[in-house]
């Protein structure tokens, strides 16, 4: 039996995971193909109107994944810390799905609520069991064999900076993002936004094959511990209960503070919730308080690549600029 | 110390009682007009849902009053007004404000709580429980005689015989409600409120359509984001019923949990075959309650909410499903600050016709199966 991912919205952080599991118990899992223009174009015209642009795109993974399997897996991703939520779309997804996609294979969507405490991952497992008929045994099998791998996973994005695709895909000469970057003169920047945005090549117009391209470092919340978010919200009078938002929060908050970045790109979806707020406060902050260059990208389906390249080069001119400044000062000062 | 707040329909009226009756100083933030949604857009992020850049409008216009505390919800997510209070606090702080800001946190947030803050604050003795019980017994019961009052005006105002003249008794009696200062004196005018709604001439031959009005609380309780929806629905000859009124606001927000009403999760389970978990806000209950209007017998809904309100647009994705599944026309309106009164008034008239061309086709039906 084959068990469809949508190729959205968390496969970017726990496919290892997904896929290990489904695989241990002895099932095929199929990916939906890389966002294209096509499933994008699907998406929009499946989902309600108002929703961000993630949420469309999810849809039309759903949707290219209709006849390619016997059923899709998609959570209802209620919480992934305690006391925290990621946003109301997420809980309210799988519903979203039913209501707009007709023909839908046999859909797997057990809830993921760790707002209790993370043990309550065995709720999720079990529900699991229970919708595919296997022993509870067997679930745990599975479980801890692939929460190792996801482990894996989660380290190489911060021991050795990888992007997801790259440690997903066992990229061995991509040994770490940064790596190609000999120079530590070179321009640093914190690349902030939710994984499904910036990791997905199309949704994002290749904004991290650019940077790459132009030998920038960068650094994304994947890629810094959890202490150092931790660290970073220490300053908020009140903690964060959107778990993506205060890992943007946290560490856009922790690199101001040390100083450690030449500037901050911000991508968010546009009609996004929580970044209308996060985005707000971190931009009220740089601008208040550091003097950094900030650039705020805002996605949706009208975003025109050419805007786009136009305003990235712009704020990376200005990068060059003020860094090409202060080494000269400080060599010849 | 002078406390504000936000705006939210008439909810100042008994906050206003219920603060002033505790010894504090309260200046309501002046109504909402253009120049508090302008101020409030002009200051507050670009995304930001309506309710937060109208609050920080009333924000500003109170300060301009004199006022120099701000008393508000919280909240622990998943939805934003949780966070309100943290971005407003810097857009005020920004702009150059000096000002305490009080905000009730669930889960202790009940009342109570609420007033130990605030006279930790000014550094003033607690209120006996006698004196808290006073102000809040008067300020519950004007809550629950304002939402009297919009019922009861909504029904008139589709069959009064001379238009305007249910307002007329409405601003009448809003008036009343305000001044009366005595639990006794309310007691007894409630009793002549009530009489008072049978003192406008009516047409009782006419049998109006009714709609429910559903959403974004927000959008429901406060007529000016709304345009005025209950009295344009009125002026049409509709009546009108919405699902969250003020007393609902007050128990929700600052009554210990216990004291809510138990049918609600009854209600609540109406969504489950769209909407099968808590989304936030209110968009559960959003599509429970279309369901509840079906099964009253109400010809049609309107579904309210703020462009890019979260849990309403996880709710929106189910509406034709259960408005087709519950055969009751539901129309959605998206508000935003440049939602504007021409057009607004011509899609209404085109929902009731459409629900009156309904109707004549149902009528019709039923006779025919009859026959
Ligand atoms: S982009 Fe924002 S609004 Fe959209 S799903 Fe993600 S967190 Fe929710
Ligand atoms: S319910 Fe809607 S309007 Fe209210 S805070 Fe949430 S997103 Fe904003």
């Amino acid at each position: 039996m084959y068990i469809g991912i949508p190729r959205a919205l968390f496969y970017y952080k726990y496919y290892p995971f997904w896929k290990n599991f489904f695989e241990s118990l002895g099932y095929k899992v199929v990916l939906s193909s890389p966002t294209n223009k096509e499933i994008v174009k699907k998406g929009i015209e499946l989902c309600v109107d108002d929703a961000c642009l993630p949420i469309k795109v999810f849809h039309g993974h759903v949707a290219d994944l209709i006849g390619k399997t016997d059923a899709i897996y998609i959570p209802r991703i209620i919480s992934i810390e305690p006391k925290e939520y990621i946003c109301p779309k997420f809980l309210g997804l799988p519903d979203m799905i039913r209501n707009s996609i007709p023909n839908l294979p046999y859909v797997i969507d057990p809830e993921l609520n760790l707002y209790r405490g993370k043990n309550k991952i065995l709720n999720h497992i079990l529900q699991i069991s229970e919708f595919l008929n296997v022993s509870k045994r067997k679930a745990f099998v599975a479980y801890n064999k692939s929460l190792r791998i996801q482990r894996q996973f989660d380290s190489q994005l911060v021991e050795k900076q990888m992007i997801p695709q790259d440690a997903l895909y066992n990229n061995q000469e991509i040994s770490s993002n940064n790596s190609h970057i000999k120079n530590s003169n070179n321009l640093k920047v914190l690349l902030l936004g939710h994984n499904y945005n910036i990791y997905d090549d199309f949704i994002s117009m290749g904004l991290i094959r650019k940077l790459q391209k132009q030998n920038i470092n960068f650094i994304t919340s994947e890629m810094v511990t959890k202490k150092i978010i931790l660290e970073g919200t220490k300053k908020l009078e009140k903690d964060m209960f959107w778990t993506l938002g205060k890992q943007t929060i946290g560490t856009a908050y922790y690199f101001l503070d040390r100083k450690k970045v030449d500037g901050i790109i911000h991508v968010a979806s546009f009609g996004c919730g929580p970044d209308s707020l996060v985005g707000e406060l971190i931009e009220k902050r740089t601008k208040r308080d550091y003097n950094i260059p900030f650039l705020y990208l805002n996605l949706d389906e009208h975003a025109a690549e050419t805007g786009f390249n136009t305003r990235l080069e712009a704020f990376l001119d200005v990068l060059e600029g003020r860094k090409y400044f202060e080494d000269n000062i400080s060599t010849y000062g | 110390m002078k406390i504000t707040f936000p705006h939210m329909g008439n909810i100042y009226i008994p906050l206003k009682t219920l603060f002033e009756n505790l010894g504090f100083e309260v200046i309501p933030p002046p109504p909402c007009t253009k120049r508090t949604l302008e101020l409030g857009v002009a200051n507050s992020p670009e995304f930001a849902c309506l309710p937060l850049k109208i609050n920080v409008g009333n924000f500003i216009e109170a300060f301009e009053k004199g006022a120099d505390t701000i008393v508000m919800a919280g909240g622990i997510g998943p939805c934003r007004f949780g966070y309100y209070g943290q971005v407003q606090r810097e857009i005020l702080k920004d702009l150059g404000f000096n000002f305490n800001m009080i905000i009730l946190e669930p889960p202790q947030g009940h009342f109570f709580e609420l007033l130990k803050k605030i006279n930790f604050i000014i550094n003033k003795k607690n209120n006996s429980i006698k004196d808290i019980i006073k102000a809040a017994t008067l300020a519950w019961k004007k809550a629950v005689l304002l939402d009297k009052l919009d019922v009861e005006i909504c029904k008139l105002r589709a069959i009064e015989i001379t238009k305007g003249q249910s307002d007329g008794l409405y601003n009448y009696n809003l008036q009343r409600i305000i001044e009366i200062n005595d639990e006794k004196e309310m007691s007894a005018y409630e009793v002549e409120m009530l009489k008072s709604f049978s003192s406008i001439p009516v047409n009782n031959d006419k049998k109006p359509i009714k709609i429910g009005i559903v959403g974004e609380i927000y959008t429901i309780l406060e007529p000016f984001v709304n345009l005025d929806i209950e009295k344009q629905l009125g002026e049409l000859g509709t009546e009108v019923y919405r699902n969250i009124y003020i007393t609902d606001w007050v128990r929700e927000n600052l009554l210990p949990s216990f004291l809510k009403p138990k049918d609600y999760k009854k209600m609540l389970d109406l969504s489950r075959p769209f909407i099968n978990c808590f989304i936030g806000g209110h968009g559960q209950e959003s599509i429970a309650q279309i369901v509840n209007f079906s099964k009253m017998g109400f010809d049609g809904v309107i579904h309210l909410l703020p462009f890019t309100c979260m849990p309403e647009i996880v709710a929106k994705s189910a509406i034709p499903k259960v408005s087709q599944k519950y055969s009751i026309p539901v129309m959605t309106i998206v508000l935003d600050e440049h939602s504007a009164e021409t057009g607004f008034r011509t899609r209404l008239e085109a929902f009731i016709d459409m629900i009156y061309h309904n109707k004549e086709g149902k009528d019709f039906a039923r006779v025919c199966t009859w026959n």
